[in-house]
C-alpha cells in the first residue's frame, strides 16, 4: 500500500492504494465518492468518467498511484458553489436525459468536457463524442437534446456578456 | 396545486437531483461495518463433471476468511421457479434442481462452483483462482434441435432435454390445420429471435448482513421486486420467515427484466453472512453479468399465415423452439407460453390460431423475460409474416394490415387466444405514424438514395401487448405461483404532507415523480408535499414489484384506491368540523366545502384534526389518516401502436443506416408525457439494438461468443437516430381507475419488425426475402450476394 494524495473537487484528499488499485476504486473505496460508477471491466461503458487535470478520462484506465498529485473532478464536484445544478446538470434534468441514473455521472463529465473543447458541437459531433459512454435507458435521444440545449445556453450567455 | 403539476404535466423528475450530483445510492455504494467480499469461482466449461475441488490452497491465503462449496449448503434449497407450465398432454413441465453452487456437475459457462470470502475484493479474486479445480468435460448441448435429438442431457433427470411441449389453443389445432390446407394463399417464414443480454448499466450486486442479537437477516440487492425476493429466498431457499428477513433494493441502475429474478448469488451472501458472522458483499463484474444474468429471447420459429382470396387472414400456425438455458430462471416458463401465445392475434381479427412451443434445456446461460418478454417474439414473427404476405400477394403492407385490423366497434374483443382486448384504435395510430413519417415523400427520398447507389426502404409494424400484469386468478390458472396485484399505503401526515409506500419499484422509470403527480392531482396539493417510498420490505406493504409495464396501471391504481379511501374519510372529518351532512361535502383543489354555503376547510385543517382529534366524531371514526389498498387488475392492459422505420442500405457493404424512426403509440391516458416519451426512446433503442447489433451466441462447446462490451454490440449514440414519437391517439383503459395502459415495453416490441421490414423493402430489388437479426453488415451483404 502506498499513500496517494490528490486534489479532488478542489480539496486535498489522501488515501491508500495498492499498485493495482484503479483510480475509480480509489475514489469509491478510499474517498467514499461513490458517484463515479463501474459499469464494465473493459473500459467501454464510460460510467466512471472523471476529469483528470481538466480533461475527461475513464477512471478505470489509470492507476490511483499514477494520479498522485493530480487534480481530479468527479460528479460530486460539478454542481454550482451554492449547491444548485450546474448548467449541464440542469439541462440533463430539463430534457429528461437520464432514467436509472447509473451512466449519468459519466455522461455529464463527458458532456462538460465536450462543451469545453467545442462550445457548439453538431448533433453528429455529440453522438460521436459519446462513443465511449453507454446508456441503456434513454436511447441517447434526450442526452443529445440536453447537450445541445446546454450548448445553446452557454453560447447565449457568453454572447449576452459580450 | 400549481397548474403545471398533476396528471398530464411534464413534471421534472425529482430523483434526478441525486443522480446528477453523484448522490444516488446504488447497492455497491453501500458498505456495512466489517464487511467482507465474495468472489465466485465459475465454470469455464459448459458441461462437465467436477473431479477435483480443492479449496485448501485458497483457504491458506492471507486475508481469506472462508471458502464454501455445495457440500456446505446441504441444508439450503435450490433456486425456485415461479411459474409452472402444463404441457399439451396435461403433464407438468420438467423442473430440475438449480443448486446455489454446483453439485458435482456444471451445466453452463459461468455456473458457480465455489465462493471465496475475503477481506478485500482483490484478495477474494486472487483466492478464487487458487482453488484447485478439475472438470471432466462432457459433450455440450447447444443447438435446440440437437438438444431434442442428440443424446446428451443437460440434466440426468430430463432425458431428451424437453422442459415442456405446449400447445395453444390445443382445441383449435385441427381447425387451424384445415384452414391452412384449404387457404387461397399461405405465407410461410422461418426465423430466429436472437438471444440478447439485458445489460442494465449497473451490474448486479448483493450484500448479506446478519444481526445475531436479533436473529435478523438483511439483504441489499439490485432487484426490481424486493418482496418477491424475500418470499422466494426466505420460503424456498433459506427457510427464513418474512419477519426475520429484510430485503432492500435501493437505487437500482436499470433492470429490463434481468433484475426480477431470484439469483443464487444473493441467496448465498445472505446465508454466508450468518455462517461467517460478518456482512458480505458481492459485486458482479460485467463479464460475470454476461455469464450469470438471465438472458432474453432465443426462439426459433416457423410461422404460417393463411389468407383467403380477399386477403383476409383466416388462420395462423406457429411452431417455436424456446431456449431455457441450463436451468429454469424464475419466470422463464411463462415467457414463450402465456406471454407469447396469447399475443399471436396481434391487432388482427384472425379467427383461428394455433401455436406449439417446445421449451428446451441447453448448456447455456438461463433465459428469462427481457423487456417485452414473449410479446416481442410474438409481434416479430407476426409482423414479419404479414409483411412477407403483402409482398407475395402484391398489396400495400399498410392496407393489408388495415383490412385485417380489429375494428374500433368490436371492443371489447375476445381473441381466439384467451385474452380479451378492452379497447383500441389501430387505424388511428397507423394513420398517425404514416403521416408523421411522411410516407408520401418516400418515393422522392428513395430516388435520391438510388441516385447515390444506395437502397432505401420503408417498413411498418403494428403491435399490441398485454401488460399491466396481471389478474391474479387468471395467472394462477395459467401456472403462476404468485398473485400479481400491487399494494400501496398512503399515509397522510399531521400537517398534510403525504408519504406513499408502494410495492412498485423504480429502477429508472421515475415513479417518485409520476406517482406524486397522481396523488397531487387527486388531493389538489403541491407535488412537493408528497414523498414516494419504495424498495424496502421493512417499509412498504407486500407488493409484487415492477415489470411487464405494470407500475402505473397496477401500482398506480393501488395508490389511487388508497387516496380514494383517504378522501372518503377526510370528508367525514370535514363534515363533522363544518357541522354539515357528509353528502353535502365537496372536495376540490385541496378544499372541503359545504354545498350551497361559503363554509370551507383546507386540506391541512382536516389532516391536523385527524391526528389531534379534539373536535372529532370519535364514536364512529378512528383518528389518523392512513389507508392501504391491494389492487388486483380485472384484465391486462393493451397498449398498441404503429411504427415506421426508414433505412438506407449500402449494397456494397451491407451497412444499414436508420434514416428515421417513427412511433405512434396508444398508451391510454398519460400522466407524465416527458417520462412516457423517454420510456419509448429507451424501448426503441433496445429493439433497434436487437434488430441491427445485438446477439449472444454459443459455439459447439457452449462457449459464449460475447462476455464484454468489446464483443457484444451495445447500441452507442451514433448508432441511433432521433426518434419521432407520439402518444396523442388515446383509448383509455376501461378497467383501471386511471385509464392508463403502460409504456415501458412498447418500443422494444414494435421496433424490430419495423426495422427488418424496412431493410427487406430496401432489398426487395435484390430478391432478398428474409435475414435473421441482427442485420449486421456481413449478414446483409451475404444475403445480397446469395440472392445474386
Amino acid at each position: 500500500m502506498t499513500t496517494v494524495t490528490m486534489i479532488v473537487n478542489g480539496e486535498e484528499m489522501t488515501g491508500e492504494a495498492e499498485g493495482r488499485t484503479l483510480l475509480v476504486d480509489f475514489l469509491r473505496g478510499q474517498l467514499d465518492l461513490t458517484g463515479t460508477h463501474v459499469g464494465c471491466d473493459t473500459s467501454q461503458c464510460g460510467a466512471c468518467v472523471v476529469h483528470i487535470d481538466g480533461a475527461s478520462a475513464k477512471a478505470c484506465t489509470i492507476f490511483a498511484q499514477a494520479c498522485d498529485g493530480a487534480s481530479v473532478t468527479t460528479i460530486e464536484g460539478m454542481a454550482n458553489a451554492d449547491g444548485s445544478l450546474s448548467l449541464i446538470q440542469q439541462a440533463f434534468q430539463d430534457h429528461h436525459a437520464l432514467q436509472c441514473g447509473f451512466c449519468t455521472p459519466g455522461m455529464v463529465m463527458s458532456a462538460s468536457d465536450l462543451l469545453a473543447r467545442n462550445a457548439s458541437p453538431s448533433e453528429t459531433e455529440i453522438r460521436e463524442w459519446l462513443e465511449g459512454n453507454i446508456c441503456r435507458c434513454t436511447g441517447y435521444h434526450n442526452i443529445v437534446k440536453a447537450i445541445q440545449a446546454a450548448s445553446a445556453t452557454m453560447i447565449g450567455s457568453s454572447q449576452a456578456a459580450e | 396545486m400549481p397548474k403545471d403539476q398533476g396528471i398530464g404535466a411534464a413534471s421534472k423528475r425529482r430523483e434526478d437531483i441525486r443522480f446528477l450530483t453523484g448522490k444516488g445510492q446504488y447497492t455497491d455504494d453501500i458498505n456495512r461495518p466489517g464487511q467482507l467480499y465474495c468472489q465466485f469461482l465459475r465454470s469455464d466449461v459448459a458441461h462437465g463433471v467436477i473431479k477435483t475441488l480443492d479449496t485448501a490452497p485458497a483457504k491458506m491465503m492471507d486475508g481469506v476468511v472462508a471458502v464454501f462449496t455445495a457440500t456446505d449448503l446441504e441444508a439450503v434449497g435450490g433456486v425456485p421457479c415461479g411459474w409452472q407450465v402444463t404441457d399439451r398432454h396435461g403433464e407438468a413441465m420438467k423442473e430440475p434442481k438449480h443448486p446455489i453452487l454446483a453439485e458435482g456437475k456444471v451445466r453452463h459457462v459461468g455456473d458457480p462452483i465455489a465462493a471465496v470470502i475475503a477481506e478485500s475484493a482483490e484478495i477474494a479474486r486472487d483466492a478464487a483462482e487458487a482453488v484447485g479445480l478439475e472438470i471432466e468435460e462432457l459433450p455440450a448441448v447447444v443447438g435446440m434441435g440437437a438438444a431434442l435429438t442428440g443424446g446428451a442431457n443437460v440434466h440426468d433427470d430430463v432425458p431428451g432435454n424437453l422442459c415442456f411441449d405446449w400447445g395453444f389453443v390445443e382445441e383449435n389445432k385441427d381447425a387451424v390445420d384445415a384452414a391452412i390446407a384449404s387457404a387461397a394463399h399461405v405465407t410461410k417464414l422461418e426465423l430466429v429471435n436472437n438471444r440478447l443480454v439485458a445489460n442494465p448499466m449497473e451490474p448486479r450486486c448483493a450484500i448479506g448482513d446478519y444481526d445475531a442479537s436479533r436473529d435478523e437477516h438483511t439483504l441489499y440487492t439490485t432487484s426490481q421486486n424486493p418482496h418477491v425476493i424475500r418470499l422466494l429466498m426466505g420460503a424456498f431457499v433459506l427457510s427464513i420467515p418474512e419477519h426475520k428477513l429484510r430485503v432492500v433494493a435501493p437505487d437500482v441502475g436499470g433492470g429490463f427484466g434481468s433484475k426480477i429474478y431470484h439469483y443464487a448469488e444473493e441467496a448465498f451472501v445472505t446465508w454466508a453472512a450468518k455462517a461467517v458472522g460478518k456482512p458480505i458483499k458481492w459485486t458482479s463484474s460485467r463479464s460475470e453479468a454476461f455469464l450469470s444474468d438471465a438472458q432474453g429471447r432465443d426462439h426459433v420459429t416457423t410461422i404460417e399465415l393463411a389468407l383467403d382470396a380477399e386477403h383476409n387472414f383466416t388462420a395462423l400456425r406457429c411452431h417455436t423452439l424456446a431456449n431455457m438455458g441450463a436451468y429454469l430462471s424464475t419466470f422463464a416458463p411463462c415467457v414463450p407460453t402465456w406471454l407469447h401465445g396469447t399475443l399471436l392475434a396481434g391487432n388482427y381479427k384472425t379467427p383461428l390460431i394455433y401455436t406449439n412451443v417446445k421449451a428446451v434445456f441447453t448448456n447455456t446461460v438461463p433465459v428469462d423475460a427481457y423487456r417485452g418478454a414473449g410479446r416481442p417474439e410474438a409481434t416479430f414473427q407476426l409482423e414479419r409474416v404479414i409483411d412477407k404476405a403483402a409482398r407475395e400477394v402484391g398489396v400495400d403492407p399498410a392496407e393489408l394490415r388495415r383490412k385485417n385490423f380489429i375494428p374500433t366497434d368490436a371492443f371489447p374483443y375476445q381473441t381466439p387466444v384467451a385474452v380479451q382486448y378492452d379497447t383500441g384504435d389501430y387505424d388511428a395510430t397507423m394513420t398517425k405514424a404514416l403521416e408523421m413519417a411522411d410516407v408520401a415523400g418516400f418515393a422522392a427520398r428513395r430516388a435520391e438514395s438510388e441516385a447515390q447507389g444506395k437502397r432505401r426502404g420503408l417498413g411498418i409494424a403494428s403491435y399490441i401487448e398485454a401488460c399491466g400484469i396481471a389478474p391474479s386468478s387468471l395467472v394462477g390458472a395459467l401456472g403462476a405461483r404468485a398473485g400479481l396485484y400491487e399494494a400501496a399505503t398512503v399515509r397522510v401526515n399531521p400537517t398534510g404532507s403525504v408519504s406513499v409506500f408502494t410495492g412498485s419499484h423504480s429502477h429508472g422509470q421515475g415513479h417518485e415523480t409520476t406517482f406524486a403527480q397522481v396523488v397531487a392531482d387527486m388531493l389538489g396539493i403541491d407535488e412537493g408535499q408528497i414523498d414516494i417510498v419504495h424498495g424496502d420490505t421493512s417499509k412498504v406493504p407486500f407488493g409484487m414489484g415492477t415489470y411487464g409495464s405494470r407500475s402505473l396501471a397496477v401500482g398506480g391504481s393501488a395508490i389511487y384506491k388508497s387516496v380514494e379511501k383517504i378522501v372518503t374519510k377526510a370528508k367525514k372529518i370535514a363534515a363533522h368540523l363544518l357541522e354539515a351532512a357528509e353528502a353535502d361535502i365537496t372536495f376540490e383543489n385541496g378544499q372541503f366545502t359545504v354545498a350551497g354555503t361559503d363554509k370551507a376547510l383546507g386540506w391541512g385543517d382536516v389532516c391536523l384534526a385527524a391526528y389531534v382529534p379534539h373536535k372529532y366524531p370519535i364514536e364512529t371514526l378512528e383518528p389518523g389518516l392512513e389507508e392501504t389498498s391491494f389492487y388486483d387488475p380485472a384484465n391486462f392492459t393493451y397498449p398498441a401502436g404503429a411504427y415506421v422505420a426508414e433505412v438506407e442500405v449500402d449494397p456494397d457493404t451491407g451497412q444499414v443506416e436508420i434514416c428515421a424512426f417513427t412511433a405512434a403509440d396508444d398508451f391510454g391516458n398519460v400522466v407524465n408525457p416527458m417520462i412516457v416519451e423517454g420510456q419509448v426512446h429507451g424501448g426503441l433503442a433496445q429493439g433497434l439494438g436487437q434488430a441491427l447489433l445485438e446477439c449472444i451466441g454459443f459455439n459447439e462447446d457452449g462457449q459464449p461468443d460475447a462476455a464484454s462490451y468489446m464483443d457484444y454490440a451495445m447500441p452507442r449514440a451514433a448508432d441511433l437516430p432521433n426518434f419521432a414519437v407520439d402518444h396523442s391517439c388515446v383509448t383509455p383503459c376501461t378497467h383501471n381507475p386511471l385509464g392508463v395502459k403502460g409504456c415501458g415495453e412498447a418500443g422494444a416490441i414494435g421496433s424490430p419488425p419495423a426495422l427488418v421490414n424496412a431493410v427487406m423493402d430496401a432489398l426487395a430489388p435484390h430478391g432478398v426475402a428474409h435475414i435473421d437479426m441482427p442485420l449486421t453488415p456481413r449478414r446483409v451483404w451475404e444475403a445480397i450476394q446469395a440472392a445474386g
